[in-house]
This record gives C-alpha cells, sequence and structure tokens, in this order.
C-alpha cells in the first residue's frame, strides 16, 4: 500500500513494512532532546524509573537554551542537574555555554539530524526537523524521560495533511509568510494530531532555513510533526556535518492524505500575525499603522545566518527608530561568528540595535527583552500569547525578518517596501 | 475512580502559558508550579482551588509549549481531572503520563457552570453535574491509556510492566 513520507519513516522504526493513519505503533528513537526547562523533570523521570544509564549516551542531546547565560539561582541549579547528569552519564552533546545556542538551531548545524531520522524532543518546536524530511515531534518530560531510559515510545501514525505551494515567491516573502498565512487558513487546531506535508514547486525553491521556519511553526497549528520530502537542498544542507548519510525517504505518488491544500504564493505580501494568537493572521498591507516599543529578530524560528543577512540589508546604513528597542539574538555561535565576519553585527549596532548571546531570549519571556504593561512588540519568533513575553497585557506581533528590520528603522509595523 | 468537585471553567485554545507562564519555569516542583497556575488568567484560582476540583475547557486545551509543567501544575494544585471538548495532542499525552485523566465531551464542556458541582468517573468515562443531575459520556480512550491512567501515570505503568516481566 502507498505511503506518505511520514508513514515510511514510522514504519522502519517500528520495524514494520507498513503503517497507517491512526495506528498505534511502537517505535526506536535515534534522538533524544531536551532543554534547561524540560531536561531537569525528564531526569527526574529517568531516576525514578529506577534507570541507571541512559539507552545510548550518543543519541541523547541536552541544550540549555531558555535561561542562559542563567538569569537567576533557580535557572542556574536547574542547568546545573542536567550538566551534573550530562557529565556522570557521559553525553556528548551537553551544549555548554560558548558551544550553546536555540536548540533547533543547533541540532541540523552540528548535523545531529538528518534525513529519515526520528528525533523526540521535550519542546514542542521539535517538529523543525521535519525541513530535513526527519520525523520528529515534541513530547513533555515523562515521556523522554521514558525514553532517555529505553531508546523507545509509542505514537498514534498521523493522518497528514497536504499543503501545495503554487508558483515563487516574491522579493522580502519567505517561509515565514508562507506558514503564517497556512496558520491564518487553518487556524490553531486545524491540524491536531496531523503531519503537514510541505509541497509544491515554491518550496522547492525555499532554502533549508526557510524550510526549518515553515517546520518549526507546524505544531502552532496543533500538528505532531511537518515534514518536507529532502531533496538536493537539503543533501547539500548535511554536506559534511555527519558521519552518517541519511535515509532519503519520498511520499508514493498516491498516498493517502486527508486533505490537500493548493496555496498560491506568487501575489503573497508579507504576512503578519496579530495578538494574541498565531493565527491571527492579516497581509501587511490590511494593518493600520501600529507603532511599536521593541523588535525581536532571533528565536528557533529566525535566529538563522540567511534571516541577520536579509534584516541587515535593509537596515545597512540607516538608524533605527528613537524609542525601539532592537534586539537582535543570532541563534548559534556559529551564526553569531559568521554574522561579524560578514559584518552583520556591525550594521545592527552601528544601527542602535542591541545583540545578544545565542539562546531563545525574550520569545518566551524568560529574560533578555521582557515587555511592561501595555507594550507592543514585533517578534520573528513563533508564539504571540497573552503573556508571551511579558506582561499579561503586553502584545506580541509575528513576522519575518524582512518586516522585522523595516519596522525596527520607522518604529511601526512596515513593509520593507516602506523603506 | 470516581471523583467530585468544584467546576473550573475555561474558555478555548487555553495555552500552556495560560495555564503555567514561562517566567515561572525556573524551577520545577509540582508544588512550586502550582502557586503560579493560570495566574495571568484566573489570579484566584491558586488560592481558591481545593483537592479533586474539575477543570473544564473548550476546544483545544494545553496548546502551545510542551512544558509537563502545565499539567503538574494542575494536578499539584488540586484538580483531579480534566473535561474538555478537545485538548492539544502534546498537553493530552502528557496529562496521561503523569496522571491527570482528561475527559473529551463537547456536551459537558458546554453545560458545566463554572463555580458548580461535577463528579467524573474516569474509568467508566462520565461526568455528572451534580446542580443539574445531568450525565454526559466522554469519548472513549484507547485501552493502553486507560491503563496508565488506572496505574497512576507512565512511570508506575512502565514499573507495573517492569514487574510483571512484559
Amino acid at each position: 500500500m502507498a505511503m506518505t513520507i511520514t508513514e515510511k519513516i514510522l514504519a522502519a522504526h517500528a520495524g514494520r513494512e507498513q503503517v497507517s493513519a491512526g495506528e498505534l505503533i511502537e517505535v526506536d528513537v535515534d534522538l533524544a532532546l531536551a532543554n534547561d526547562i524540560t531536561a531537569p523533570m525528564a531526569i527526574r523521570m529517568f531516576n525514578e524509573l529506577g534507570a541507571k544509564e541512559v539507552f545510548n549516551r550518543d543519541l541523547v542531546a541536552l541544550v540549555p537554551d531558555h535561561f542562559v547565560p542563567n538569569k537567576d539561582i533557580a535557572s542556574a541549579e536547574q542547568v546545573k542537574l542536567m550538566r551534573e547528569f550530562a557529565r556522570k552519564q557521559r553525553i556528548r552533546n551537553f551544549f555548554e555555554l560558548g558551544e550553546t545556542g536555540v536548540e533547533h538551531v543547533i541540532l541540523p548545524e552540528k548535523g545531529l539530524v538528518l534525513p529519515g531520522d526520528l528525533v523526540i524532543g521535550a519542546d514542542s518546536h521539535t517538529c523543525t526537523y521535519g525541513a530535513l524530511g526527519a520525523f520528529s515531534a515534541g513530547m513533555g518530560s515523562t515521556d523522554v524521560g521514558a525514553i532517555l531510559a529505553t531508546g523507545r515510545t509509542w505514537l498514534k501514525t498521523p493522518a497528514a495533511i497536504k499543503l501545495i505551494y503554487e508558483g515563487a515567491c516574491g522579493p522580502h516573502v519567505g517561509g515565514k509568510d508562507l506558514i503564517l498565512y497556512t496558520l491564518g487558513l487553518l487556524g490553531v487546531a486545524g491540524a491536531v494530531y496531523k503531519t503537514l506535508e510541505f509541497t509544491g514547486e515554491a518550496v522547492d525553491r525555499l532554502p533549508m532555513s526557510h524550510r526549518f521556519t515553515m517546520a518549526n511553526m507546524a505544531v502552532e497549528a496543533g500538528a505532531k510533526n511537518g515534514i518536507f520530502v529532502p531533496d538536493e537542498t537539503a543533501r547539500a544542507y548535511i554536506e559534511g556535518r555527519s558521519t552518517r548519510s541519511g535515509r532519503f525517504y519520498r511520499s508514493d505518488p498516491d498516498a493517502v492524505y486527508e486533505r490537500e491544500i493548493r496555496i498560491p504564493v506568487d501575489a503573497m505580501e508579507p504576512q503578519v500575525a496579530l495578538p494574541h494568537s498565531p493565527d491571527n493572521v492579516r497581509p501587511i498591507s490590511a494593518l493600520n499603522s501600529v507603532p511599536l516599543d521593541q523588535v525581536f529578530l532571533g528565536s528557533c524560528t529566525n535566529g538563522r545566518l540567511e534571516d541577520l543577512r536579509e534584516a541587515a540589508g535593509l537596515i545597512r546604513g540607516r538608524r533605527v527608530a528613537p524609542g525601539i528597542r532592537f534586539i537582535v539574538i543570532p541563534g548559534s555561535p556559529l551564526i553569531y561568528r559568521e554574522a561579524v565576519k560578514e559584518g552583520l553585527i556591525e550594521t545592527f549596532l552601528e544601527a542602535g540595535g542591541v545583540i545578544g548571546p545565542p539562546c531563545c531570549g525574550p520569545c518566551l519571556g524568560g529574560h533578555m527583552g521582557i515587555l511592561a504593561e501595555g507594550e507592543k512588540a514585533l517578534s520573528t519568533s513563533n508564539r504571540n500569547f497573552v503573556g508571551r513575553m511579558g506582561h499579561p497585557k503586553s502584545e506580541v506581533y509575528l513576522a519575518n525578518p524582512a518586516v522585522a528590520a523595516a519596522s525596527a528603522i520607522t518604529g511601526y509595523i512596515a513593509s520593507p517596501d516602506a523603506l | 475512580m470516581e471523583t467530585e468537585g468544584r467546576v473550573w471553567k475555561f474558555g478555548d485554545h487555553v495555552d500552556t502559558d495560560l495555564i503555567i507562564p514561562a517566567r515561572f519555569l525556573n524551577v520545577s516542583d509540582p508544588e512550586e508550579l502550582a502557586k503560579s497556575c493560570f495566574i495571568d488568567l484566573r489570579p484566584e484560582f491558586a488560592r481558591e482551588v481545593r483537592s479533586g476540583d474539575i477543570a473544564v475547557a473548550g476546544v483545544n486545551f494545553g496548546c502551545g509549549s510542551s512544558r509537563e509543567h502545565a499539567p503538574w501544575a494542575m494536578k499539584a494544585a488540586g484538580i483531579a481531572a480534566v473535561v474538555a471538548k478537545s485538548c492539544a495532542r502534546i498537553f493530552y499525552r502528557n496529562a496521561f503520563n503523569i496522571g491527570l485523566p482528561v475527559l473529551e465531551s463537547e456536551e459537558a464542556a458546554d453545560m458545566l457552570q463554572d463555580g458548580g458541582r461535577a463528579a467524573v468517573d474516569i474509568v467508566k468515562g462520565n461526568i455528572r453535574d451534580m446542580d443539574t443531575k445531568r450525565v454526559f459520556f466522554a469519548k472513549p480512550v484507547p485501552e493502553f491509556m486507560m491503563e496508565i491512567i488506572q496505574s497512576g501515570g507512565l512511570l508506575p505503568y512502565i514499573r507495573e510492566k517492569q514487574a510483571r516481566g512484559v
């Protein structure tokens, strides 16, 4: 029987010829991930299970990224617990400050995720790795604690929605706009328990950074995973990053989808998600002038080198508007160093921006740019729930890096065309 | 496995940032987390909730972050069961894993009133409105997830399986 790429990866990890939507299966996990918020709880579960050793010390990644550099004593204690566990278990992929960055930026960069892998992370944006043609899904700490002990977990095989992006993106329109537009169509519960499979000529043309952005936000529609069929772009990305080679699955032409949605992109404008939901999406021309207090460029959604390049290209030679706090956080130390070499950091600094160390930053309201009551921010991150970046009466708008750059310069939410 | 308590009613798409905001996630002790549960949505919740109370919600309850701190905070605060029209995938799984039962029933979620009293029979999957005496039936859950709940969560479930040598 015909299968989707997701079903093929799940079948391979369940030791089966075939799986189909709705089936409960047990699978082997290629990589288990946790961060400084979720790892301490997962480690507690691991210990409570009476486990002595992790299932495979090379297939575990522990990334302190949410509250690092440690923002207070309590968060320092959480990372300490993680660090000690990593030492005791001799887990190589624990990333200390200086090596660490946003988990979903770091793992592909280090070649820890390849096409065909099955990755489970105690973080909802684990779905990011679908960009490489891997099956990856977020779970909670108890599930990941059990995986640390056994290397296995159970899953319900998801039904799939096929998204077909037709045409080509215009200037300053890309993966972020395609996924925001899609969230507007589907709604935040439009794909609960399902796979979003991203296809079509418009995404075939997208570089990996834009594909990571799209797969990253699959969970904002409630999806279990988002996935792209890995192609030459994916092959070129993994080149030289790993000693493994990956398995390049494709969906069968007659694979079964619950829905197929065609999305023409030729005339698409930059999209903006208004408070307080990632599915509250409008084309930028539909917005009235929204004055801002802060602009954040970074996160697992848009903290990659291409994102910084696009923003810097618009900012070069200009100044951030008075009263705007422009915060830039490169997603990894490698991106930071490249951004220095390319002069991007200098561009941001000359414009009046501030650079943070690689981490999640203000995205989830942890630190490094918390909003006060009544303040408005434009962010390249993935969520704008009530209180997400600070005070419950603050507001967050989501958009792409080019809109972030234009907004930092003008002081209100602006299209790059406004510059 | 019947439990009776006060109904705390919430709307649609209540995300895990609302159940417990990230600024309180620098600890992972459930009792500590319980103090900030629903703080931005219902500031009186942590103060007034009693052991055995029932959370009732609309669609897509627990969407957003995978933080297991959300069901832990609710459970440690005293919530004995969640009745919702539907739940987000990760929250649903997390809740069962930590031994917090979730019952999905559109009708019960519509009819139960905030501040009223309800009784939930987890095994039979029924929800009783103690004020109107109406009974609602939840969508059945997979058998092995019922076993997880009856064991008290995923860890005791795995330990029981290990003890039986399965």
